[in-house]
């Protein structure tokens, strides 16, 4: 199992291309917070278990993700800044096949 | 005004567990807490989510855990603010704290301890350009007096529990009630999305999905909204109403706490490790989650190591003439402040001939 690339576009709008382990079980929110992409305290505020928006995302490249979860559907349904692309990081692991993905971090929650 | 020995900020698990330890050191407790009951996070965010990693438990629904911190606590009668949020902070001469509420409530000690976790829950409001102008106006984040929606007409925005809840309970007291989801499904409790439904067939809910509500007219007050289908502005409504309540859960801010002239970092308050998890202002503790240092992990268990290292400090400063010494609750029991005493029972020694 080897680390793959991930290309993150922060709040700010840069561009950050990141290692991630596919061998720690870790999922992008995670990701994200370990590379200190967003302040600590703006994303995965729930700890991961989709019963907050802060770490939704648009994946702008076209990976086969994972299916919704029906608690993915329902925390996007009442989120802000949801577009067609919106997902949880916290929902979405980081396996091989994601090698090259392309998220963008939606804005915080007003 | 309310005094104790600590106030403390926050009745989440480490704030709760700092009354054990406060109380072994015969010191008294009172919490203040924005939510309306105490667990923090545990009870708001997540009651019914197994926790794995405290201690002795190998597994524990975070609502059973608030459940037992309040029950091992119960012998230090802490007192309790809740539903009200810690506002300011005052340093008087003596150097005792006055800490004020959003809804005046006094409350005086010689240490506060901050456990406010993530901060206070807020409601997390919609996106609509002049909804600040109607806030109390006609708009309302959380429903304190059922009856002052008699007889008005009342939307509702949102899919969950709340939502659901107030639709129902509206039915019977508003003269209209209309309530509006993004999604035809609800993530509510089944008896409830059951009962919108029946209440819809009834006449007695109007049920807008999927749809959302985008606009607000008025003069003073609120006085109907524009509600948009689909994402379509082709197919705009404009519904009349008296209150507009989007219940779209919590979200979780520093709120005033960040203007009390303290050193943040991260979102987060900066606390000495190396001693006791005193902030910039002497007499001013942060503990758990809310505080940040070298090293730091927001995990529960190291909240309670904090809490506990936190009353050490509030000992000595509270009684700067006396002596800590440190004292096992195997060997000491508990004494609480209602006169109970828990102890491990004495072994009956008998003599050998």
């Amino acid at each position: 199992m080897s680390d793959i690339k991930i290309k993150i576009t922060d709040r700010e709008g840069v561009l950050h291309e990141v290692d991630a382990p596919t061998d720690m079980n870790m999922n992008l929110m995670e990701v994200v917070r370990s590379y200190e992409l967003a302040p600590e305290g703006t994303i995965g505020i729930c700890g991961g278990m989709a019963m907050c928006a802060s770490c939704q995302c648009y994946v702008q490249s076209d990976h086969e993700l994972p299916e919704k979860s029906d608690d993915e559907e329902a925390m996007l349904s009442e989120a802000f800044f949801v577009k067609e692309n919106s997902r949880l990081g916290c929902q979405i692991h980081i396996t091989e096949e994601l090698d090259g993905l392309e998220i963008e971090l939606a804005p915080e929650e007003p | 005004m309310i005094k104790t020995d600590i106030l403390i900020i926050g009745a989440g698990p480490t704030g709760l567990f700092a009354v054990f330890e406060a109380g072994l050191l015969q010191l008294r407790c009172h919490l203040i807490d924005a939510l309306p009951q105490p667990g923090g996070q545990c009870a708001e965010i997540y009651p019914k989510k197994p926790i794995y990693d405290i201690p002795g438990f190998p597994e524990i629904l975070a609502g059973e855990l608030v459940d037992n911190l309040m029950e091992q606590i119960k012998p230090f009668q802490p007192g309790f603010t809740l539903g009200e949020r810690a506002e300011t902070v005052e340093k008087l001469e003596d150097g005792t704290f006055i800490v004020t509420t959003n809804k005046g409530t006094e409350h005086q000690a010689p240490v506060v301890a901050i456990a406010g976790g993530l901060g206070s829950f807020e409601p997390r409001k919609p996106m609509i350009p002049n909804l600040k102008q109607f806030e109390d106006k006609g708009v309302a984040y959380m429903i304190k007096e059922p009856e002052m929606y008699r007889n008005k007409r009342v939307l509702i925005a949102g899919g969950g529990d709340s939502a659901l809840d107030w639709a129902i309970f509206l039915a019977d007291v508003a003269s209209e009630v209309t309530l509006v989801h993004r999604r035809n499904e609800f993530r509510g409790a089944l008896d409830s999305v059951e009962k919108v439904q029946e209440l819809k067939n009834l006449g007695k809910v109007n049920l807008i999905t999927p749809a959302e509500v985008v606009g607000l007219e008025g003069n003073k007050y609120l006085e109907a909204v524009t509600v948009r289908k689909n994402s379509k502005a082709s197919e705009d409504l404009r519904i009349e109403v008296d209150a507009f309540i989007p219940l779209f859960g919590l979200s979780p801010k520093l709120g005033p706490i960040a203007d009390w002239g303290l050193e943040i970092e991260k979102n987060a308050i900066k606390v000495d490790n190396s001693l006791d998890y005193q902030t910039n202002i002497p007499g001013i503790y942060a503990i758990g989650d809310v505080n940040t240092y070298p090293g730091k992990l927001k995990l529960i268990l190291c909240g309670f190591h904090e809490a506990t290292l936190m009353c050490q400090s509030a000992y000595q400063r509270i009684h700067p003439d006396k002596k800590y010494v440190m004292k096992y609750t195997t060997v000491g029991g508990v004494t609480g402040f209602d006169g109970s005493k828990k102890e491990a029972p004495k072994a009956v020694v008998k003599a050998i001939d």
